[in-house]
């Protein structure tokens, strides 16, 4: 009775979440030993929108033969997948599509299958939610940035990295820009290479952008960072 | 009054019958009566305010608990309609309580706005003033607006930005949808300042159609339009084969000669270039026309190459009748006079060189299997029947067919349409975000008989479009005027003269924009008198050669004659002056050979400018903006000096960054530029 509310909440979360999950659980033909990604890790959306590539991983066996007909089942705090469960193909591959929840951040999916001995084999992918302010980011990055911290090329976009010495990095290069603090990167971009003794070819963007501007670029690059940024300071869970 | 109810002696005892009945009466009104209270003490709010406090004081957050006011707390925006309770439950928007990450307590992301100026219900819909967990975020059977699923988040902030928005490409790229997919031909959406969208596509008139193409093309294209071209923006009316042979017999029977049919044009035999040598000819004249600017074709691999602003080519030969396209080539306003397409001044040769090379691109299969039964009046009748039922009068220009008024629903309040008026489809979800999601990517799984085509949309492009229709509120439309920010919208400029009557020819609006009235392709020409030189101006006009080797769309070669090129330039330097473009703001004089030597030490050194441009082919590489090699042929100095002190000023959106030069930084700067005079096209 106390916790009727949470309780009525917990229900329809449960109706929500069974509304997703496909009525009958499929039964596995095969079990394989190991699960691993090939394609799906690392991607970026906005919040509560659909990665914009599906999650695809494989199962093999022992003898490291991808195994076909294995259950392969997904997790996911706030992720919801189409389908939740599926059996691998004749490739012993799955493919499955993932919506990412309401907060900005990081997500983790967990792809799980069974043994045939009892326990299960499972991999886990970091995909990583986009709100506002990391949108924001990223569209000023893909105007004013990428062109020479990206060294990929398209056709409507012609990197620019090889032309600079030295080389600037990615915003996902994390082993390098988590170490820089927020007070240099943001420095960094308002006044340029040379407010920290480094290369004029990193120009100043102090009059373009607008200081929330940058303060949304510096937290897209701390979202997208590999391997992830830690925030100073303790998480409280529950 | 009859003996039965004479009052008897009062009874001074009740039986105990009555006092069972009094005890139980008593006991139900007492628990009814405490119904009340029991569920605000055992509400929602309570346990999670009392949780808060726990952590709270677990982290000896002593300020925290002290300062907290409990209760339930309300935000209400009388100008808004807003009466927000949701952070009795929600206390640590401003995130307060550092680090908690689990709801209700995490903090608000960071959004550009003061959530208690605008409320939470204003972007994320659901009931305000509801104190349950459940009535706040779910349909119930008292409320129909539950939680905005995330990803249609950004139509909250579509009800007053009504323009494109930074930080909301999906409504900005569901507003383009609606427009370039032709929505709002058939349906109306008004925004709330009264500005309606306007249909971005450019379909055809089919009222000359039997010159342009076949019986059997009209019949597959109309059949599956993606069949023909994946890029088609044309939806699939899901015809039946005899109601595609009809109407395919009423467009052919319709169709009158255009004003282009008139033109002599050389018989093809005499024209036709062929063998090797033509083929690669031609190749380097597509290229150098620039025509995959706009239009795309299919390559090996399967990837469109080139723009979308014209019509796919991938299989054009099958389409096309070879006549009807040499006089397309020659001046394609005869045959379609509102075309986007410019007069490209061709020769014979050039016209025959470019219609053997577009017609051999076709597809042997597309029509091979297509036979129609002759036509006969009673096909034809039946075909304009269809035709007008179909609406399709709504994009093209029909013979005989008057565009319907009214054809489908106003999407003007769409987004706040009540769900007792919707009907659902079955198995569907029944609130509003699902109904236009689904109404948008499968209209007949409503019903066979409905009238709307299925669109061919990625499921991204989808919620886009679901995004900018829930924008389309009840409460946007009554919102305070002063909170509402209209987009830009176009100016109803038109260059006059004999120089406008050229430019119109060649069509110069559909890429560049001047004056507020044209595309945002090519660069705005507003100012350009101010920019270039007048020298360069013509040579560029005589032979466009692009200024930023790495960009696909360039200006194509119109093939101008001498007077046309003075006429142009003419016009330009002196129409297209901006503003505070004199000796007041810079005086050439003091653009020195030494001011040009300390210019050239802070583009080299101080500002790095050769990250971007390359100023000297020997030593520079940078390709992000465009090169400098003879910006001292090409520029003004006073636009020259005025760009390097505030670039967004004279072109909003560019990417060069404003360096905040100090005057006689930006004066050397110009000084070094107008010192590099190489000769044009140094580069490719
Ligand atoms: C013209 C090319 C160019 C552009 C455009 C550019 N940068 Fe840089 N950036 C550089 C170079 C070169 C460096 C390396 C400087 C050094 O290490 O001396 C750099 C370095 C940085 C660094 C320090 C970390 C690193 O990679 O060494 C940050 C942060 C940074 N840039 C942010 C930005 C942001 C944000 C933008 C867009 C608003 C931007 N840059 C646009 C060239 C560029």
């Amino acid at each position: 009775m106390k916790r009727l509310g949470l309780l009525i909440f917990a229900a329809a979360l449960l109706l929500a979440g069974c509304r997703h999950s496909s009525p009958q659980t499929p039964k596995p033909a095969a079990y394989g030993t190991q699960i691993t990604e090939v394609s799906g890790g690392k991607q970026l959306a906005q919040v509560g929108s659909p990665l914009p590539q599906p999650l695809v991983l494989q199962v093999n066996g022992a003898d490291g033969n991808p195994v076909t007909g294995a259950l392969v089942t997904f997790h996911g705090d706030g992720v919801q997948f189409t389908p939740a469960q599926a059996l691998t193909d004749s490739s012993g591959q799955v493919t499955v599509e993932a919506q990412l929840g309401y907060n900005p951040g990081d997500y983790q999916v967990t792809a799980e299958t069974p043994k045939s001995g009892g326990g299960a084999a499972s991999m886990s992918l970091r995909e990583i939610a986009l709100g506002y302010e990391q949108t924001v980011g990223r569209m000023l990055n893909d105007k004013y940035c990428i062109r020479c911290h990206d060294p990929e090329s398209t056709p409507e976009r012609v990197s620019n990295l090889d032309n600079l010495s030295p080389a600037p990095h990615q915003f996902t290069d994390g082993a390098t820009l988590n170490r820089i603090s927020d007070a240099d990167l943001t420095n960094m971009i308002a006044h340029g290479g040379p407010a920290l003794n480094k290369s004029p070819q990193m120009p100043a963007y102090g009059a373009t952008l607008k200081p929330a501007e940058i303060k949304a670029m510096l937290s897209y690059i701390r979202t997208i960072a590999d391997p992830p940024y830690q925030t100073p300071g303790v998480k409280y869970g529950k | 009054m009859d003996d039965n109810n004479k009052p008897g002696p009062l009874r001074s005892r009740p039986t105990l019958r009555e006092l069972a009945y009094f005890g139980g009466v008593s006991l139900v009104l007492l628990v009814s009566l405490a119904i009340a209270p029991a569920k605000n003490y055992f509400s929602d709010w309570r346990h999670y305010q009392k949780s808060y406090l726990k952590i709270a004081a677990e982290r000896q957050s002593g300020t925290l608990v002290r300062s907290f006011h409990g209760g339930i707390r309300q935000t209400w925006i009388a100008k808004l309609g807003v009466v927000d309770r949701c952070e009795s439950c929600h206390v640590n928007m401003n995130g307060a309580l550092v680090g908690a990450t689990a709801q209700p307590f995490r903090k608000h992301p960071p959004i550009p706005h003061e959530i208690d100026q605008f409320g939470c219900v204003t972007c994320h819909r659901g009931q305000g003033p509801a104190t349950s967990v459940e009535e706040a975020h779910y349909t119930t059977e008292a409320w129909e607006q539950p939680l905005l699923p995330a990803k249609y988040l950004e139509s909250g902030c579509g009800q007053c930005h009504l323009g494109p928005l930074e930080g909301a490409p999906k409504l900005s790229e569901g507003r383009n949808l609606l427009s370039s997919m032709g929505c709002v031909h058939c349906h109306n959406v008004s925004q709330p300042d009264g500005n309606q969208l306007t249909p971005g596509d450019n379909p055809p008139p089919l009222t000359h159609i039997a010159e342009k193409t076949s019986r059997e093309w009209i019949y597959a294209w109309i059949k599956n339009p993606q069949a023909y071209a994946a890029s088609a923006s044309m939806p699939n009316f899901l015809l039946n084969d005899q109601d595609a042979a009809d109407i395919s017999a009423f467009l052919m029977a319709q169709s009158t000669p255009s004003a282009a049919s008139k033109v002599k044009i050389k018989p093809v035999a005499a024209a036709s270039p062929s063998g090797a040598d033509a083929a690669t000819e031609a190749t380097t004249l597509y290229g150098a026309s620039f025509c995959s600017s706009c239009h795309a074709v299919q390559n090996e691999a399967g990837n469109l190459v080139g723009g979308n602003f014209g019509p796919e080519l991938t299989r054009v030969g099958n389409k096309v009748n070879p006549d009807w396209l040499r006089r397309w080539l020659n001046n394609p306003a005869a045959y379609h006079p509102d075309t986007r397409m410019p007069h490209y001044r061709m020769d014979d040769k050039q016209v025959a060189l470019l219609s053997t090379f577009l017609l051999a691109k076709k597809d042997n299969d597309l029509l091979a299997n297509v036979h129609l039964s002759p036509s006969t009046a009673d096909s034809v009748a039946h075909g304009k029947k269809l035709v007008t039922e179909a609406g399709c009068a709504a994009c093209h220009q029909i013979n005989g067919v008057n565009p319907p008024q009214n054809f489908a629903p106003d999407l003007t309040r769409v987004g706040s349409r009540a769900l007792a008026q919707v009907v659902f489809a079955p198995g569907m979800k029944h609130n509003l975000p699902d109904y236009i999601a689904a109404k948008i990517h499968d209209p007949r799984s409503f019903g066979p008989g409905l009238k709307m085509p299925k669109f061919t949309l990625t499921d991204s492009q989808t919620d886009a479009l679901a995004t900018a229709l829930l924008a389309q509120t009840d409460r946007a439309a009554t919102y305070p005027k002063e909170l509402i920010i209209s987009g830009a919208r176009p100016s109803n400029y038109h260059p006059g003269g004999d120089a406008g009557k050229l430019m119109d020819d060649l069509r110069c609006l559909s890429c560049h924009a001047i004056n507020g009235n044209g595309g945002d392709m090519a660069p705005d020409l507003t100012w350009e008198g101010s920019a270039v030189q007048r020298a360069w101006l013509e040579e560029f006009l005589k032979n466009p050669n692009t200024l930023r080797p790495a960009l696909i769309r360039r200006m194509p070669k119109f093939n101008l004659n001498p007077r046309e090129i003075k006429t142009l330039a003419d016009y330009i330097s002196v129409a297209y002056q901006g503003p505070g473009f004199d000796s007041q703001t810079l005086d050439t004089h003091s653009l020195n050979a030494d001011s040009a030597a300390r210019g050239k030490q802070l583009f080299y050194s101080k500002y790095g400018c050769q990250s971007c441009h390359i100023a000297d082919y020997k030593n520079d590489k940078g390709y992000v903006g465009p090169a400098l090699t003879s910006v001292g042929t090409r520029l003004t100095p006073v636009w020259t000096y005025k760009w390097l002190k505030d670039p967004n000023a004279l072109r909003a959106g560019t990417l060069m960054p404003n360096f905040g030069l100090k005057d006689e930084e930006a004066r050397d700067l110009t000084a070094f530029l107008m010192t590099l005079k190489a000769k044009q096209g140094g580069g490719k």
